[in-house]
């Protein structure tokens, strides 16, 4: 299993020194991709943005967003972001694309909500034909960028399993991935692909004495359309070595290919910290 | 902290003497509307594991608990003359107004303070409570305030049901099956003591009216039950206790608690009682609400962890009670299953227990199903070897051919590898009565060119021990696609070729309109139909399967939502149906070995067909000699609604081959050879597709 970190590009106090550093020095360590997460009505950087000035620090690192909510984006617009970034970046992108689950980012957007998964579906079926077809360049290398598709529902999964290369989970702990997991690989062979989908998971972290409480805070915020659910996704911050090791191993058991941490503070030592655990 | 607690139950008074205990300073109340020894229905049923909890939770009330339990280590079902005797089930019961004596004394003896006879009317009543606790009910007053805030969903079961307490002396948990000119009425009966029982009667809501019951008195009702189950009481009278039939409700809710307010119990969560867990569940929360106050000093942290432990086993409860009651509302459907295959198929009715386990609680049951699966297996009368191979290796016979076992695999186009799996049977990849039927540009077609390959592909399918089945189909709308290496449904930009369908419906919005079919067009389908099963009969296939799901050309015919047809072939069943029984009726003509048809059981998509259909539709197919269906789900349009949850084809295989009378194939998420046993011994489908997808 590969492991990931999140680009700090939504918790309070980011700035583009911060990632910039983060990126280069996620480069640098054991780490094998950088994620980044998509919202509107937030103060967050936009995922393609972010990922792009990434790019440009670092040499060897996959480029992940995680997801893209897709349906908020033009589609030959979002095909030509995606393939120009994967292009920039030397063929190093990892398109992850869902629904989204917020309505707010749907009225920022101007974007009716309502049928908005048929629409994304729609926008599966054309984002390859787009990279494939040469109109609309730059064409990327056959057979494109790598895609990935999120969210927990039936349809979601077989969206994932006719359009992508695999499925992208949207965090919890290792019992909830296992259980979307075996879904995916279940949809993938119930309607006729070979081979497996790959799985992709994330999770959140914060490491120091005194910065717990500022991690649950952003979580809770950053989820508050949760309603009460967001205390349980705030209260499934990995907060010492300990728990991010037996993360990783729940994951590692549970057949996840690239685990992606984000932060939930921003500090550059974060990312120091979670190396070390790592190792 | 100051504790109010709402309702004098079992979890009620649970919470309020462990957290008296935990902290003796701390202040709690509890209020009950009724007198002390008021209690409503009989006995209550615990695992060996809640006795573990609660004897780490509270010695003192734990062993004042255990001396007055009843404990049973077996389940009698009485079913038709029968009685059948699993052992190896560890249950205690106790009598629910001893527990709460019991607990009540402990209360006391603790210092909460009991209020009986106290009705709250208004939570304002408890202001300046730390912490209220509603224990209270799902019809309680905390509900009925925050109700809206929890987010709850109510889904409320089709039966009827009704408490009785009886002095018939039990010793095992008892399932009664009686059908009379009524209907069909089972009992759930448990011992809480040497001489009393827990009895339920449960009866579907038609059968109920029709025995007069709707307006029956208790005492009517009474009479009524006595006389129908006389054979078991003997003589035995059946007690009343507010004894009303009512409807089970399951109740969901995303939350347990708001700001300074916490439910727990059945005021948080219900489960069938057929799983008899209401009051476990009950006095676990109380045990884990207790621990996450004292784990955390911060109010709602604790709320949240006790929320966090909690909901996660409840779920699961609640998914097998919902397994068990599903059992029950349909137990009819099983009335000429053999006693033992009936008996298998009631433990393990709600997942939670499947073959291994319970091999490990009752090896005997186990044997005694597998024997006589294995003499039934080959038509042998019973008294079958002892010694006998788990259902899943257990022969099967379509017409002249044997299975030498109960599994299938569904290939690629790789029959080198099919025949090293060790399948009993082999079914190949789509391989297309014509070139226009194919599905993609590397689906096969069954011509001169490709019936040598076949053929020895089948001989060495059959060298390796296993037979095979050919799957013949003709892609519909779902044709001229890209090979699925590159997706699916994804239409080939260059090479394509027309479509035909049942109607000029694009599969995707992408892909090319297909044609509607003339009577001509459909004269001919039927025709190289036929002809594509001659060639495979010249090839050796051991089996045919007509593919006619997931939205396939045929199976464009059977759904409402691909079919608008108005001619002879579209609008009622019978309609819809006469293309796949015309393709059926001439295979059959040329095809005299088992034929098998593949359908989708579900369209998985509002409007389409449905399990009731899909029993209607193999009834058909059986009567124009079809010999056994393999259900799959779903596919029939672009964007259905899905559910790929472990298992997801058994339930649709469970009611075809029960109710339609015809064997099925089983396929959905099967993964282990424990599901295989599991299916096939509780009688839910005859063979079994298993998924060797690789993982990790």
């Amino acid at each position: 299993m590969n492991i990931g970190v999140g680009l700090p590009t939504s918790t309070p106090g980011i700035n583009a020194e911060l990632l910039l550093d983060w990126a280069k020095r996620a480069d640098a360590g054991p780490f094998s991709s950088l994620g980044v997460v998509d919202r509107v009505a937030y103060q967050n950087y936009e995922p393609f943005t972010a990922l792009a000035a990434a790019a440009a620090v670092t040499r060897r690192v996959r480029l992940a967003t995680m997801v893209v909510i897709a349906p908020l984006r033009n589609t030959a617009i979002l095909a030509k972001q995606a393939a120009s970034l994967d292009a920039i970046s030397g063929g190093r992108l990892t398109l992850g694309l869902a629904v989204g689950a917020r309505g707010e980012d749907y009225q920022a957007s101007g974007i009716d909500s309502r049928g908005r998964g048929r629409r994304f579906a729609e926008q599966l079926e054309a984002i390859r034909d787009v990279w494939e077809e040469g109109k609309i360049g730059p064409t990327p290398k056959r057979p494109g960028p790598q895609m990935l598709v999120g969210g927990s529902s039936g349809e979601a999964l077989a969206r994932m399993a006719r359009y992508a290369d695999g499925y992208m989970h949207g965090g919890g702990p290792a019992r909830a991935f296992a259980g979307a997991a075996s879904k995916a690989l279940t949809a993938w062979s119930d309607l006729g692909r070979p081979g497996r989908p790959r799985l992709w998971g994330m999770g959140y972290f914060a490491l120091g004495d005194g910065i717990t409480d500022a991690g649950a805070e952003y979580l809770r915020h950053y989820y508050a359309f949760t309603g009460p659910f967001a205390e349980k996704i705030a209260a499934g911050n990995l907060t010492s070595p300990g728990a991010i090791a037996d993360f990783i191993r729940g994951y590692e058991d549970a057949g996840c290919d690239e685990l992606v941490l984000f932060p939930t503070v921003s500090g550059i030592e974060q990312i120091d910290r979670l190396a070390e655990v790592i190792g | 902290m100051r504790y109010a607690v709402l309702g004098g139950g079992p979890s009620g008074l649970y919470f309020a003497l462990l957290a008296k205990k935990a902290n003796p300073n701390d202040d709690v109340i509890v209020v009950e509307r009724n007198p002390p020894d008021a209690t409503f229905g009989w006995g209550v049923v615990f695992s060996e594991e809640t006795l573990g909890a609660l004897r780490d939770a509270d010695y003192e009330t734990y062993t004042e608990i255990g001396e007055s339990f009843a404990r049973w280590n077996a389940i009698d079902i009485y079913y038709h003359d029968t009685k059948i005797r699993s052992r190896g089930h560890v249950f205690t019961g106790i009598s629910r107004k001893v527990l709460l004596n019991i607990l009540q004394r402990r209360c006391n003896a603790l210092g909460v303070r009991l209020e009986f006879e106290r009705e709250i009317r208004d939570l304002a009543e408890f202001e300046g409570a730390d912490l209220i606790v509603g224990a209270d009910g799902i019809n309680g007053l905390v509900r009925r305030t925050y109700g809206e805030f929890f987010k709850p969903q109510v889904v409320t079961h089709p039966t009827k049901y009704v408490w009785f307490g009886s002095d018939m002396p039990l010793d095992a948990f008892t399932f009664i099956f009686r059908r009379n000119d009524h209907g069909l009425f089972q009992v759930h009966a448990y011992p809480f003591d040497a001489h009393t029982c827990t009895f339920i009667v449960e009866c579907p809501e038609d059968a109920w009216r029709r025995a007069g019951l709707e307006s029956a008195s208790e005492a009517d009702s009474i009479a009524y039950c006595e006389a129908l189950f006389q054979p078991e009481l003997r003589g035995r009278r059946l007690m009343s206790n507010r004894s009303l039939w009512v409807n089970f409700a399951t109740l969901r809710q995303e939350t347990w608690h708001r700001g300074q307010v916490v439910v727990l119990g059945d005021a948080a969560h219900t489960a069938h009682f057929s799983i008899g867990s209401g009051t476990k569940l009950a006095m676990e929360d109380s045990i884990a609400l207790v621990d996450a106050l004292r784990r955390h000093h911060d109010l709602p942290a604790a709320l949240n962890d006790y929320e966090m432990e909690r909901q996660p086993v409840v779920e699961r409860f609640q998914e097998a009670a919902l397994e068990s009651s599903s059992y029950f509302e349909h137990v009819s459907r099983y009335a000429q299953f053999d006693p033992r295959q009936f008996a298998f198929n009631l433990l393990t009715r709600s997942r939670r227990i499947t073959y291994v386990n319970l091999t490990q609680r009752d090896p005997e049951l186990v044997r005694t199903v597998d024997s006589w699966f294995a003499a039934a297996a080959i038509g042998s009368p019973d008294g079958a070897l002892r010694l006998s191979p788990p259902p899943m290796f257990a022969p099967f016979q379509i017409g002249d051919l044997t299975l030498p076992n109960r599994v299938a695999v569904a290939v690629g186009s790789d029959l080198e590898e099919a025949a090293r799996l060790g399948a009993g049977l082999v079914i190949t990849e789509f391989v297309s009565v014509t070139e226009d039927g194919r599905i993609t540009s590397e689906t096969p077609v069954i011509d001169r060119t490709t019936q040598d390959h076949l053929r020895l592909a089948v001989e060495r399918i059959h060298k390796a021990g296993s037979r095979v089945a050919l799957q013949l189909g003709h892609a519909g709308r779902r044709g001229s696609m890209r090979p699925r290496s590159e997706g699916v449904d994804r239409p080939l930009r260059q090479g394509g070729w027309r479509l035909t369908a049942a109607s000029p419906i694009a599969y995707t919005p992408h892909a090319a309109l297909p044609k509607e079919m003339t009577g001509r067009d459909i004269a001919h389908l039927v025709k190289v139909f036929a002809l594509a099963a001659k060639a495979a009969a010249g090839c050796g296939f051991d089996a045919l399967e007509l593919n006619f799901a997931h939205g396939y050309l045929v199976a464009g015919f059977i759904s409402p939502l691909t079919n608008r047809r108005t001619d002879e072939y579209g609008g009622s069943l019978e309609n819809r149906m006469r293309l796949p029984l015309a393709v059926l009726d001439l295979v059959r003509t040329t095809w005299e070995r088992p034929l098998l048809v593949r359908i989708s059981a579900s369209d998985w998509a509002p409007g389409g067909s449905d399990l009731d259909e899909a029993v209607a539709i193999a009834a058909l197919l059986k009567t124009h000699g079809c010999d056994l269906v393999h259900a799959v789900m779903g596919q029939t349009i672009w964007e259905g609604r899905p559910d790929y949850r472990r298992l997801f084809g058994v339930p649709a295989s469970d009611r075809i081959r029960n109710e339609a009378g015809i064997p099925t194939l089983a396929t959905g998420n099967i993964t282990t050879a424990d599901d295989v046993n599991t299916i096939l011994a509780a009688g839910r489908a005859d063979l079994c597709m298993l998924d060797l997808r690789a993982t990790g």
